[in-house]
C-alpha cells in the first residue's frame, strides 16, 4: 500500500466518520464554563466526549471567572435557559439548590462513584442529603513558601505553623533593597478576592461574620485581632500595592521570586512548580495554612463543578457530560494525555491513592491536608447559621462581601484605620440583613 | 407653501427614530420603573408588589449614595477636561503639515479601537503596577520611588486610563471642524500681525465650538457609563465608586433587581438634570 | 527664504507629532510586542522590549482553542449590521432635524440622548426578559437591534452636526434650479455630506465592535462576537498577559486596518470653499 493510497484511505474514514458523526449527532448542550487550565483542558478534550457519545454535539461558552457568574447568574433567575452545564463553585450550590433550579445528581452512574467524593468537598455541594453538581476540580489555601529564602533566614517551616511564626518569617525574609517581600496577600477588594482569605484567616482567630442570630460581628475582638494582624504583616512586610493585588498578581510576584511566602490556592502550587513560567520553581515549600492553636485554620475550600440547571432541555446528555467529566475515567485520560501533574485535583479520594499521581504533584498530600482541615458546614470554632468557609452561602454574601472587602482593601491602601474600616464593615453588614430580613 | 410641504415632510423623516427610540425607551424603562416598586430578589425567590418608595429612599440614604455622585462628577469632568483640551492640541498638531501625516494620525486614533477591559488590564498590570510595571521601572532608572498610581491616586489613575481611550474620539471629532477652517481668514489674521494667542482664541476656537459641544455631549453619555475600567483596576474601592458601579452592584453582585432598578431611575434622572445643564452651558452653539 | 522656514516649520512639527503619536500609541505597541513572549517574558524582570525570543506560540494556542474566525464574522456582521440600520433610519432624521428645524428641534435631539442615559446594567433584567419571551436570544437580530438602538442617539447626533456645517445657500441655489427635495437629498446633500457620513459610519462600526455589556450578556454562542472571545482569555488563574495580549491584537487588528485605510476619508472633513 503506497502512502498516498493509506492517505487517502484515512481521508476517506474521516470523512464518513465525520459524516456519520454529523447525521447522528441530535441533541447539543451548550457548557458555560470558566476560563480557568483545567477547564480550558476538559474543552481540548470534547473529541473523545462527542466519540464515546456520538449523539451528542457540544458547545462552549468559555468566559472569565467574573463575567462567567454574572452570565449564568442572570440566566438562571430568569429562567433564560441558554446553558445545559454550568459551571459554578460551591457558593452558588448551595443557594440555587435550595430554589429548586438545579437538577439533583443522585441518579449518576453507578461507576462514577460518589462515595470516592472528598468529604468536605461533598458537602459543601449537598443541600439537604441531595448532590446538586459534581465538583470539576476542588480547591484550599496553604503557605507557599521560598525554601532558599527560609534557610538563609535561619528558621524552618513547620508543616503546621502558627500565625506568629508566618510573622517572625516574613520579618526575617523581607528584603526591601533587593524586592524581595516577606508575605504577599489577597488585597484586591471582592468577596472572592480579599475577603476570601480574610474571612478564612478570621474563622483561625475565633471570629465570624454572625452570631447564631445572624447579628454582624464586626465589632468584636476576634475581628479586630484579624484586620490588625493582617495589616501589620502587609504594612511591614507585604510588597508596595497591595491593595490591589489579587490571585494573578500575587503569583506573577512569587514566579519572579519577589515574595518569601504566599498564602493562596493550593492549584498556585503547580504554577510556581512549573519551571517553564516560574524562575523559583525548585525552590518551593508548602505549609499548612496559619492557626492561632484555636481549633480552626486559616485555610479555606472552594470546588469548581458542573451543574445541570432545572430548566434545560437536555438533561439527559447535560448529565451524561458531567458524568464524564468529573469520573475517575476523566482523570485517567488527562493523565494519559497532559501527564498526572496535570489532572483536576481535589475532587476524590482515589486519586490521592494513585502512586503515580503522588510522584508526579509533590504538593498533592498537603493539598489533600488542606481540603480535609476545612469543614463548610461547621467553620468556625463559635457556632454559626452559615455553611461555608471563607465565604457565608446566602445571596446576600456577593454584595455585602465585596463592600466589606473595599472598607478592608482601603485600610490596607492607608486610606483608613482598622477600627474605621470595621466600624463601616459592621454598619454595612447591619443596614444589609435588616434589609434582607434577617432581623 | 412649500415650508409648510417640508415641514410635514421632515416629521415623516423624523418618526422612524423617534419611534424606535421611543419604544426602546418606553418598554424597558417602564419595566425597570415598576420592578423599582417591588421587592424583586430572584436569588432568595422574592419578588412581591409593593414596596412604595422604599428601594428609592434606601438607595438614596445608603452612606455610598453621595459619595457616588460626587466620584461621578469628578471622574467625568476630569476626563472631558483631558480629552477636550487634549483634543484641540493634538487636532491643530495634526492638522499642520508634517511628514507621515497619515501614520501618525492612525497611531493617534488607534486607543480607541481596545476594548475597554483589555486597555484597563494592560494600563493596570503592564503600566501601573508598582512592582512590575513600566512606570515602576522608569521611576526606578530616575531613581525615585516607584509609585503606586492605583492605591495612592486611584481616581486620577483611572482617569488616566479612560482619557487614553477617549482623547482620539474628540481629537477625530475636532480634526474634522479644523479641517473645515477657512485657511485664508487664517492667513490674513497672520499678516496682520496677530499673535498666535488670540489667532486661537478669536477665530479657532468660536469655529470648533461646535464640534466641542459635540465632543462634550456625546462623551458625558458614554463616561456617565464607564464601567469595565473600573471594574478591572479597583473593584470601586478607594473611592471609585461611581454611580454606575453602585447600580452594577446592586442589580448583579447583590441580585436586589428592584434597589438596583429604583437606583438606574435615579442615575437617568441625575444624568438628564446633567444633561440640561450641559445644554444650557453649552447647547447656544448649537444654534448658530 | 519662505521656502526654508516652512520646511524647518515642517521638521519640528514632525518630531513632535511622532513623538506625541508614538507615546500614545505606545500601550498598544507593548500589548503587540508581549503577544510574541511567552509568559515567563512577559512578566519578566527588568522588561525586555525587543530582545526576546520571539514566538508564535500564543498565537497558535489561541487558534487551537476557539475559533476566532467565528467571532469575527459576528463583530463584523453586528457592528455593520447595527451601523448600517442606524444609518438608513438617522440620515432622513438628521437632515429634517439640520435643514427644517422646528420650534422642539433640539429638545427632540436632547431627549434622544437621555435614551443613552439609564445605566444599562439598569435595564438588564427587563431586556433579557423581552429576549427570553421573543425567542430570540443570542441572535443576531436582537443584539443587531440593540446595538443601533443605543447607538441610534450618537449617529443622529454626529449627523445633524455634520449636515449642519452644510451651507443652506446651496440648498436655496438648487431650489431656484427647481430641483425637488428628492434630487436635493440625492445630488446635492449626498456628495457633500458623504465624509460626514462616512466618519460617522466608522465612528461607530468602533462602538459597536467594542460594546461589551449587551454583547456579553445577550449571547452565548451562535451571535458571540470578539468581546466574548476576549473574555475567554483575560484573568484566567495563572499567567495570562501573552495570551490576553495575542488575543488582543487580534480582535484590534481588523478594525485598526479598517482605520489605516479610511482614515484620510474620515478626517477629510467638510470643505465648502466653492460656495464661499
Amino acid at each position: 500500500m503506497t502512502a498516498e493510497t493509506r492517505a487517502l484511505m484515512g481521508a476517506c474514514a474521516v470523512a464518513a466518520f465525520a459524516a456519520t458523526g454529523a447525521l447522528a449527532q441530535d441533541t447539543t448542550i451548550t457548557i458555560a464554563t470558566v476560563n480557568n487550565g483545567d477547564m480550558i483542558r476538559m474543552q481540548g478534550l470534547t473529541d473523545e466526549f462527542t466519540a464515546e457519545h456520538p449523539d451528542i454535539a457540544v458547545e462552549w461558552v468559555t468566559l472569565e471567572e467574573n463575567v462567567l457568574r454574572q452570565r449564568v447568574t442572570t440566566d438562571i433567575s430568569t429562567s433564560g435557559g441558554q446553558f445545559d452545564v454550568m459551571t459554578i463553585g460551591t457558593y452558588e450550590v448551595p443557594i440555587w439548590g435550595a430554589q429548586g433550579w438545579l437538577q439533583p445528581l443522585d441518579d449518576m452512574p453507578d461507576d462514577w462513584d460518589a462515595d470516592d467524593l472528598l468529604p468536605a468537598i461533598r458537602g459543601g455541594l449537598t443541600v439537604d442529603g441531595t448532590l446538586y453538581a459534581a465538583p470539576f476540580y476542588g480547591e484550599s489555601s496553604m503557605v507557599m513558601y521560598r525554601t532558599d529564602l527560609m534557610e538563609a533566614a535561619g528558621l524552618e517551616m513547620p508543616d503546621a505553623p502558627t500565625w506568629d511564626f508566618i510573622k517572625e518569617a516574613a520579618a526575617a525574609m523581607t528584603d526591601t533593597d533587593n524586592e524581595v517581600y516577606g508575605i504577599c496577600l489577597r488585597g484586591k477588594a471582592g468577596w472572592g478576592e480579599n475577603m476570601a482569605f480574610l474571612t478564612a484567616m478570621s474563622n483561625s482567630f475565633g471570629a465570624r461574620w454572625f452570631d447564631e442570630d445572624w447579628a454582624p460581628q464586626f465589632d468584636t475582638e476576634a475581628w479586630a485581632n484579624t484586620v490588625n494582624f493582617y495589616l501589620d504583616l502587609m504594612n511591614n512586610y507585604g510588597p508596595p500595592g497591595a491593595a490591589n493585588n489579587g490571585f494573578n498578581e500575587n503569583l506573577a510576584l512569587f514566579q519572579q521570586g519577589k515574595c518569601g511566602m504566599w498564602i493562596d490556592a493550593t492549584v498556585a502550587a503547580s504554577f510556581v512548580t512549573n519551571p517553564a513560567d516560574s524562575t523559583v520553581a525548585d525552590s518551593v515549600g508548602f505549609a499548612l495554612a496559619p492557626d492561632n492553636g484555636l481549633g480552626k485554620r486559616g485555610n479555606w475550600l472552594w470546588a469548581w463543578s458542573l451543574a445541570v440547571p432545572a430548566g434545560t432541555d437536555a438533561e439527559e446528555a447535560a448529565k451524561t457530560f458531567v458524568a464524564w467529566a468529573t469520573s475517575k475515567g476523566y482523570t485517567e485520560l488527562v493523565a494519559e494525555t497532559e501527564g498526572w501533574a496535570n489532572v483536576p485535583p481535589g475532587t476524590r479520594q482515589s486519586l490521592y491513592d494513585n502512586p503515580a499521581y503522588q510522584e508526579a504533584a509533590p504538593f498533592a498530600a498537603m493539598t489533600l491536608e488542606s481540603i480535609n482541615a476545612a469543614d463548610p458546614t461547621n467553620p468556625t470554632v463559635d457556632p454559626v447559621p452559615y455553611t461555608g468557609v471563607q465565604f457565608v452561602a446566602i445571596p446576600e454574601f456577593q454584595g455585602l462581601g465585596t463592600q466589606v472587602g473595599q472598607e478592608f482593601s482601603a485600610a490596607l491602601a492607608g486610606q483608613q484605620s482598622a477600627e474605621e474600616a470595621l466600624e463601616s464593615a459592621q454598619a454595612l453588614a447591619e443596614e444589609e440583613m435588616e434589609a434582607a430580613g434577617y432581623r | 407653501m412649500a415650508t409648510q410641504h417640508s415641514k410635514s415632510a421632515a416629521r415623516v423623516m423624523i418618526s422612524p427614530a423617534v419611534i424606535f427610540l421611543l419604544g426602546w425607551m418606553i418598554v424597558p424603562l417602564v419595566m425597570t420603573i415598576y420592578f423599582s416598586f417591588l421587592d424583586y430578589r430572584p436569588l432568595r425567590g422574592v419578588k412581591e408588589c409593593c414596596v412604595g418608595f422604599q428601594n428609592y429612599e434606601r438607595f438614596v440614604t445608603s452612606s455610598s449614595f453621595t459619595e457616588s455622585v460626587i466620584t461621578t462628577l469628578i471622574m467625568v469632568g476630569g476626563i472631558l477636561l483631558i480629552t477636550v483640551i487634549g483634543g484641540i492640541l493634538l487636532a491643530l498638531l495634526l492638522d499642520q503639515p508634517f511628514w507621515g501625516q497619515g501614520i501618525v494620525r492612525i497611531l493617534v486614533i488607534a486607543p480607541f479601537f481596545v476594548m475597554p477591559t483589555v486597555s484597563a488590564l494592560v494600563w493596570k498590570n503592564m503600566f501601573m503596577n508598582p512592582v512590575n510595571g513600566l512606570f515602576a521601572y522608569l521611576f526606578k532608572f530616575l531613581g525615585l520611588e516607584p509609585f503606586d498610581f492605583l492605591t495612592q491616586a486611584p481616581l486620577f489613575s483611572i482617569i488616566l486610563i479612560v482619557s487614553w481611550q477617549w482623547l482620539p474620539f474628540a481629537t477625530l471629532i475636532l480634526l474634522t471642524a479644523t479641517q473645515s477652517l477657512d485657511s485664508e481668514q487664517l492667513e490674513a489674521a497672520e499678516m496682520d500681525g496677530a499673535p498666535v494667542l488670540s489667532r486661537f482664541f478669536y477665530i479657532i476656537l468660536p469655529h470648533l465650538a461646535r464640534a466641542i459641544t459635540v465632543v462634550i455631549l456625546i462623551q458625558t453619555i458614554f463616561l456617565l457609563s464607564i464601567f469595565a475600567e473600573i471594574f478591572v483596576t479597583t473593584n470601586g474601592a478607594f473611592g471609585t465608586r461611581t454611580l454606575t458601579y453602585l447600580v452594577y452592584q446592586r442589580v448583579l453582585e447583590s441580585q436586589n433587581i428592584g434597589l438596583g432598578s429604583a437606583g438606574g431611575i435615579i442615575a437617568v434622572i441625575l444624568a438628564n438634570i446633567i444633561a440640561i445643564f450641559l445644554m444650557r452651558i453649552v447647547g447656544k452653539n448649537l444654534d448658530r | 527664504m519662505a521656502r526654508a522656514v516652512t520646511t524647518r516649520r515642517k521638521t519640528i512639527t514632525t518630531i513632535v507629532a511622532w513623538a506625541i503619536g508614538i507615546l500614545i500609541f505606545f500601550p498598544i505597541l507593548w500589548t503587540i510586542l508581549t503577544s510574541f513572549k511567552t509568559e515567563a517574558e512577559a512578566i519578566a524582570d527588568p522588561p525586555s522590549f525587543l530582545f526576546f525570543n520571539w514566538t508564535l506560540e500564543n498565537y497558535t494556542l489561541v487558534q487551537e482553542r476557539s475559533n476566532y474566525f467565528r467571532f469575527l464574522m459576528n463583530s463584523v456582521i453586528l457592528s455593520v449590521g447595527s451601523t448600517l440600520l442606524g444609518i438608513i433610519i438617522a440620515v432622513p432624521a438628521a437632515w429634517a432635524m439640520a435643514f427644517v428645524p422646528g420650534r422642539r428641534t433640539k429638545d427632540v435631539l436632547l431627549w434622544m440622548l437621555s435614551t443613552k442615559m439609564l445605566p444599562a446594567v439598569g435595564v438588564l433584567f427587563p431586556i433579557v426578559l423581552i429576549a427570553r419571551t421573543l425567542n430570540i436570544y443570542d441572535s443576531y437580530i436582537l443584539l443587531i437591534m440593540v446595538l443601533m438602538l443605543i447607538n441610534l442617539p450618537i449617529i443622529v447626533w454626529m449627523l445633524y452636526t455634520y449636515f449642519r456645517e452644510i451651507p443652506g445657500e446651496i440648498l436655496e441655489a438648487a431650489r431656484m434650479d427647481g430641483a425637488g427635495m428628492r434630487e436635493e437629498i440625492l445630488h446635492v446633500l449626498t456628495p457633500m455630506a458623504l465624509p460626514g457620513i462616512a466618519s460617522t459610519v466608522l465612528l461607530n462600526i468602533i462602538l459597536a465592535w467594542n460594546e461589551a455589556f449587551w454583547t456579553l450578556n445577550l449571547t452565548t454562542v451562535k451571535a458571540a462576537p470578539l468581546t466574548a472571545f476576549i473574555a475567554s482569555y483575560s484573568s484566567p488563574e495563572g499567567l495570562f498577559y501573552a495570551k490576553l495580549s495575542a488575543a488582543s491584537t487580534m480582535a484590534i487588528a481588523p478594525i485598526l486596518i479598517l482605520g489605516w485605510f479610511s482614515q484620510k476619508q474620515l478626517v477629510r472633513g467638510l470643505t465648502f470653499g466653492a460656495v464661499k
